[in-house]
């Protein structure tokens, strides 16, 4: 294992080691190895994509690719907070449009974005499959349901310092 | 590890229940408003009051009326209790000596429930989707025991082929079909792959299915691999079901354990290996090449077929695809049989489809209808029609489907009869929609998701999805002219005819099924010059 530990000494390597041996360096499991990168560091940096085409044997770009291609991914670190809004079909017919510009206008940030503070890092969904409820969105990983413009106002500015 | 040792466990499981069952939902939308913390003060309250002997307290599968969730229900009898909160919660066991209940009760007797026809989801909201001895205990694994002692691999084909099965996840191809021709291909290695990458939005009958019941999903699986003669499967599901993930990966381990998974299953010669590999976020994976080149670790690019999965898929080895509802139908087929399941439905679909009801519709959640079941019934005498307005149009098969308006709601829901509407089937998404929803806006929402979603390998569905999307951005506001609208169906066409796979081919259709009931509404903003 020593030739593939990190010269940064950073031990979120090792996790990453431990995963590519698991999966035998197979370059199939290169997603899975993605995911776990990202759940190690947050998101994908240039340092985590280098390492893991080296463990896995691949060129930088086939992994550049790859961690690109797939929406999950994130090559930027993230807020302090996240708020993810759904824009699945029942929500879109259920007023998800109004919700996510709610927070659009409070945070002064487009989806997609962070904010300069780094608090908050606001994206969008293709529908997380509990439309029962919808419209919905997804506070730092637990999702609440029936969201309403005021709603997200009051929960977007609990985690900005100014309200913006 | 045999199918007696297999009884015994049933037998055994079930001589453990208390008599008193109350059951909790613990699916994601009852998850999503606390139905945990409402589980929690269940077994608090069984606790102070000593119950403890005569009560359980479970963590169920879907109960399937999401929107009125968290859900309790309390057997025996089967007492249905909504919008139960964790201050609430203890009352519910006041009912079982006749006391006063200050949680809402829900009606079970409501069309919503009785008009249901239960087979892939049998078990979702009975049983314990994290105890394997629990769905062993209804019955689980004993399908594939029986396949595994006392049917040959021809004998499974032929009874999937007379049950006539078809493909839940959109195209509905036969999947008896699909059996026989990967069993038939040549090859040492072949493999199994459940398709989890529940893309369409609107639809959540697949995630339901693994929260709920995994096991029956892992054993469907099983006697597809043993139909076809393959040792290895793989679960291709989507990183937006985190919940449903952990009870899949829990269900495999508990499978190994028990030895229904793993090499020599039942104590047999059938080896079965399941893997579970996570998607990122790309809805063309859902296309089945597109999700083998992701399983393989690639970008999901889709290639064109021929060759077909059947032939040469993962890795180049004969591949059998279906998706997780297909394969929950398969215990039930073999344990009652083919000709059972054919005679539900309709003279080409048929058995029963499940069905993710959701939008502007009185009663949100899950259900599970015999093919030939009509949208009017489904939507206004189940789903409880559109509170205080009416029906406009249900939207079905996600961005691959159509609008269907009101006037067509006495359609009996099956393959053919969706298609004959400039509709699909699809994978079972049922978004209905009220008189203030916008037409051109929903058109133009569905292009955005393909502009969105678009591979880019093949130029058709690349360039053309931009702008498709752009024409209806330009309608929306007005700016469009008569050329532009003509410009837009001549484009839709193209992308139809000319696209690489299922997701360009069908990005037109929810443009091309509005401006086929609902013209006017695209007509009345074009410019008049």
């Amino acid at each position: 294992m020593a030739e593939s530990s990190h010269p940064s000494g950073d031990d979120r390597f090792k996790g990453l080691d431990v995963t590519m041996k698991r999966h035998q360096f197979r370059p199939d499991a290169l997603i899975e190895v993605l995911h776990k990168a990202e759940d190690l560091f947050g998101f994908l940096g240039h340092d985590a994509l280098f390492h893991v085409a080296r463990g896995l044997k691949l060129p930088p770009s086939r992994v550049y690719g790859v961690a690109t291609f797939y929406h999950l991914f994130s090559l930027k670190p993230p807020g302090a907070h996240t708020c993810v809004v759904c824009l699945g079909t029942a929500c879109f017919v259920k007023g998800a449009d109004r919700v996510l510009k709610a927070i659009e206008e409070c945070a002064g940030i487009k989806a997609g974005e962070t904010t300069k503070d780094n608090q908050l890092s606001l994206s969008t969904v293709r529908c997380i499959g509990t439309c029962g409820i919808a419209p919905l969105a997804v506070y730092d990983g637990s999702t609440v349901g029936y969201q309403t413009p005021d709603d997200v106002r009051r929960h977007v500015k609990e985690w900005l310092p100014h309200g913006s | 590890m045999d199918r007696n040792d297999l009884q015994a466990i049933a037998d055994q499981e079930r001589a453990s229940w208390k008599p008193v069952r109350v059951r909790c939902c613990t699916a994601s939308g009852c998850l999503a408003t606390g139905s945990l913390t409402v589980k929690k003060a269940l077994e608090q309250a069984v606790g102070q009051r000593r119950l403890g002997d005569r009560v359980d307290v479970v963590g169920v599968g879907c109960l399937g009326l999401c929107g009125r969730g968290p859900l309790v229900a309390v057997d025996p009898g089967g007492e249905l209790f909504q919008l139960v909160t964790a201050a609430d919660a203890p009352s519910i066991l006041n009912a079982l000596d006749g006391g006063p209940v200050s949680a809402p009760r829900c009606d079970a007797r409501q069309p919503f429930f009785t008009s249901q026809l239960k087979i892939a989801t049998e078990t979702s909201g009975l049983i314990d989707p994290e105890s394997v001895e629990e769905y062993v205990a209804g019955g689980g694994y004993q399908a594939l025991a029986r396949v595994l002692t006392e049917m040959s691999r021809a004998d499974v084909v032929q009874e999937v082929t007379r049950s006539g099965l078809r493909g839940r996840g959109g195209a509905g191809y036969p999947t008896g079909l699909k059996w026989a021709t990967v069993a038939r291909s040549p090859g040492g290695r072949k493999y199994v792959v459940c398709n989890a990458d529940e893309g369409d939005p609107g639809a959540f009958m697949d995630r339901s299915i693994m929260e709920s019941d995994p096991h029956r999903v892992l054993e469907g699986m099983a006697v597809a691999a043993f139909a076809v003669g393959a040792s290895h499967g793989f679960i291709y599901i989507r990183a937006e079901y985190p919940a449903a993930v952990a009870r899949l990966r829990t269900a495999i381990e508990q499978g190994k354990k028990l030895g229904v998974l793993g090499s020599g299953v039942l104590e047999t010669p059938f080896d079965f290996r399941v893997d579970v590999r996570i998607g990122a976020g790309a809805y063309v994976c859902g296309e089945e090449t597109a999700l083998m080149a992701s399983i393989e670790g690639k970008r999901g690019l889709p290639h064109p077929r021929p060759p077909y999965p059947a032939q040469a898929g993962l890795w180049g080895c004969p591949t059998l695809i279906n998706n997780v509802e297909t394969f929950a139908h398969v215990p039930a087929i073999i344990k009652k049989g083919g000709e059972w399941f054919a005679g539900i439905g309709t003279e080409k679909s048929k058995g029963t489809k499940v069905f993710a009801l959701s939008g502007k519709v009185a009663n949100t959640g899950l259900i599970e209808v015999p093919m030939g079941t009509t949208l009017r019934h489904i939507v206004e005498v189940m789903g409880g029609g559109v509170p205080g307005g009416r029906v406009k149009a249900v939207q079905t098969g996600g961005p691959s489907g159509g609008c269907i308006p009101a006037e067509h709601l006495d359609t009996p829901v099956d393959y053919e009869s969706l298609t004959r509407l400039g509709s699909i089937m699809g994978s079972g998404g049922m978004i209905v929609m009220d008189q203030d929803t916008n037409m051109v806006e929903v058109a133009r929402f569905f292009m955005e998701f393909c502009r969105d979603e678009s591979c880019g390998k093949c130029v058709p569905c690349r360039a053309g999805t931009v702008q498709m999307h752009r024409l209806l951005t330009k309608i929306a506001e007005r700016r469009a002219t008569h050329a532009d609208f003509e410009g837009l169906l001549r484009l839709c066409g193209m992308v139809r005819e000319t696209s690489l796979c299922g997701l360009g081919q069908t990005a037109p259709n929810p443009v091309l099924s509005a401006v086929r009931y609902f013209g006017d509404e695209f007509k009345a903003l074009l410019q008049s010059i």
